[in-house]
Parts: C-alpha cells; structure tokens; sequence
C-alpha cells in the first residue's frame, strides 16, 4: 500500500500510470454527461413549482458542489506537500486551482440566470451567495500567487497558507443556508435525512455530479501531466517521453 | 514521523484552528447584520431597525392578497405562522408570487406599522417534485409550501 503511494510520488512514475488512465476517465466523463443530461433535460418531469425552469440546476448543483470539492484537494494537497515535501503533491494542489475557480464562476453565472425568473433578482447579498463569491476570490488569489512567485518550492509554500487560510469558508458556504435567514434555498440532497427531492429528478442530479467529478479527474490528471513535464524538464525520463 | 514533519503538521493544524476561531468569533458578533431578513415575529418583538429599511420574509398569507384598481398596487400580509405583517407594494411581482409562497420583502415600516415595500423577491423551498405529486400531497393536506411551526419559511 505505502509502496504503492511511494511510487506513485515518483514523477515518472505518475506520468506513466496517469497516462494510461486517461483514455477511461475521458470515456466515463462523456458517458455519464450524455447520459445525465438526456434523463435530466428530457426525462425529468417538470417542477411543480418552477415549471421547466428548475432544470438548470442538473448544471448548478454540480458545479457548486465541486466548486468546494476542488478547494478541498487543492488544501489537501497542499497540506501534503506542505508536511511531508512531496512535489507531485505541489503539482495536483496548482493544477487545481484555475479549474475550482471555473467550477465556482460556473455555478455563479447558473445561480444568477436562475435566479432573475426564479426570485426576481440577478443577484442578491444573502450569505450563501456571498460566501460563494469569496470562495472564487480565494481561488483568484491563489492563482495570482502562484504566477507571482517564481521558484515552485516557495510558490507552493505560500499559496497553501492562503489555501488553509481559505479553507474556513467551506463550511460557511455549505452552512450559510441553515445558520442565516437567505434568500437562497436550504439543502435539498446533502441533509440529514432523506433528499427531498423526486427519485426522478435525483438520478440526474447524481450522474451530473459524477460526470463533474470524473471530469475533474480528467482534467487535473491532464493539467498534472503538463506541470510535471515542465517542472522535470531537466531530468532523463522527460526527453524520452519527448523524443517519442 | 519525523520531528521536522510533526512541526509542521502542527504549524498547519494551528492555522486552521487559529483562523477557524477567529472567523466564528466575528461571524457571531456580526450575526444580525449578516441576516438577509427579518420574520414577521422578529419584526413584531421590535428586532427590526427603525427609520430605515431593511427585509422581511415569510409566507404570502392565503386569501390576503388584494390589487388596487391601478392594477400595480398590492396588499397582502406575510406570516412565519406565529405572527403576520401587512404589506403594500406597487410594481411587477415575480412569476412565483402567490398564495402560500415564500417571498423575501425590501422596505421600510411607516408610522401605522404598515411595510411598505420596493422591492418583492420569491424564495423557493428545497422540494422538487413533479406537478402530480405537488398536487396529489396538496389534496392529501400536506401542502409542501406551508411550513410547520417553529421551522423557518
């Protein structure tokens, strides 16, 4: 098992492995979008409430939830490069960043659309919204860090004190809507108890959230590969790869 | 583990304790100015600024709503169950504004306690469920819309 993460640390040895894993992970990721998206848009009865509208949510959801999901690899990536000075740990945690800062522009942009036919308004201040928008302003600040800094060692140190510093806010974001009166609704999924939410509209939402997640995978995994080579570009095992 | 490594093990989990607590202490002292609304209840126990505006949120009361002639005009009373406000408030009404929704008020309180709003937003709950079974519970008498007592609109 450990020997198992030992080698996975090993740049080379991740390129390789990582390399052979892509092609299932991209397949998977369109798999389950088509198949989320066709039971979601097509399959899914109407809301009683909000008519055809509701259906935007099988992308807002999603998105949010990955929005945190994200910042939590990137913190505990950091974290384990921060501790035990792994590199390929520094590398998922940078990789990560600019794709939880889409996540998290994604779900604002959806919730906004959502909200104008919804609530009558584009945006409101309310704590779920707001703590949401602080989250897109940490990953901006991480990500302007880490491009500010040029040698990768410090750069990582000083972004994952930023990350960790960061990290209070996800359980705000997902809190907000039970501590706080807010114009943004409670949770529907992620509560205790059942989902209140129909089976058939619920089997779209979970695809949705897996083919956000397989598709992290994927993109992380490719953005990973590229920041290893550049990184190692000095070393034997990459101008190999690259003479092939 | 190595020594080198629990001290910053240590270092990390300081941090996040560290600003964890911070941030708790400054939220609570910032509790009321972080509320989006205020409940008719918080309204009526005088918990509401006076003089200037600020939202109040609970549930259209049913068989309240009244239009002026005008046609943009509207009255009606928002409860959270155990106390009720009336509102007035002209212009367009968001498609999900009726009898029993939730909805989110921007104004202020006139001298006869009368809201007097600028501004109405709809806040939907977290059910989803298809139109037939909205229906089916609505005959059945659980309406989804109406909240029980004590739980928050």
């Amino acid at each position: 098992m450990w020997t198992f993460f030992h080698k996975l640390a090993s740049p080379k040895y991740f390129y390789d492995i990582s390399g052979r894993l892509l092609p299932w992970f991209g397949a998977a990721t369109l798999l389950l979008m088509l198949a989320g998206l066709y039971q979601g848009l097509l399959v899914a009865p109407a809301d009683y409430q909000q008519g055809e509208s509701y259906r935007i949510m099988f992308i807002h959801v999603p998105a949010a939830w990955m929005s945190m999901f994200v910042y939590m690899v990137m913190a505990g990536a950091g974290i384990i490069g921060l501790v035990w000075k792994i590199k390929l740990a520094d590398v998922v945690a940078a990789s990560c960043a600019p794709l939880g800062a889409s996540f998290t522009f994604l779900a604002l942009v959806t919730g906004s659309l959502w909200g104008k036919p919804m609530w009558g308004a584009w945006w409101v201040w309310d704590a779920r919204l707001t703590s949401e928008l602080i989250l897109l302003f940490l990953y901006l600040g991480y990500i302007a860090l880490q491009s500010a800094i040029d040698d990768t060692r410090t750069a990582a140190r000083a972004s994952t004190v930023l990350a960790l510093v960061g990290v209070v806010n996800i359980p705000i974001i997902h809190y907000s809507v039970v501590w706080w009166n807010t114009l943004h609704q409670g949770a529907t999924v992620t509560k205790m108890g059942a989902p209140s939410i129909a089976t058939s509209m619920l089997i779209p939402l979970l695809l949705m959230a897996l083919a956000f997640k397989v598709y992290f995978f994927t993109v992380v995994l490719l953005r990973a590969r590229n920041e290893v080579l550049k990184r190692e570009s000095g070393s034997g095992w990459v101008k190999d790869v690259l003479m092939h | 583990m190595t020594p080198k490594r629990k001290q910053r093990l240590l270092f990390v989990t300081l941090i996040v304790i560290g600003i964890g607590a911070a941030v708790a202490l400054a939220l609570s002292a910032f509790q009321e100015n972080l509320l989006y609304f205020y409940t008719p209840s918080q309204v009526a126990g005088g918990e509401a600024p006076k003089g200037r505006a600020f939202r109040v949120g609970g549930l259209v009361e049913t068989g309240s709503v009244k239009r002026e002639s005008d046609g943009l005009t509207v009255h009606f009373t928002v409860t959270d169950t155990a106390k009720s406000i009336p509102i007035t408030y002209k212009g367009i009404l968001p498609d999900l504004f009726r009898e029993g929704q939730g909805i989110v008020a921007m104004g202020r309180l006139d001298a006869n306690n009368q809201f007097v709003a600028d501004e109405v937003l709809a806040k939907h709950d977290e059910n989803y469920m298809p139109p037939e079974v909205g229906d089916a519970l609505k005959k059945a008498g659980m309406d989804a819309m109406h909240i029980k007592p004590g739980q928050k609109p």
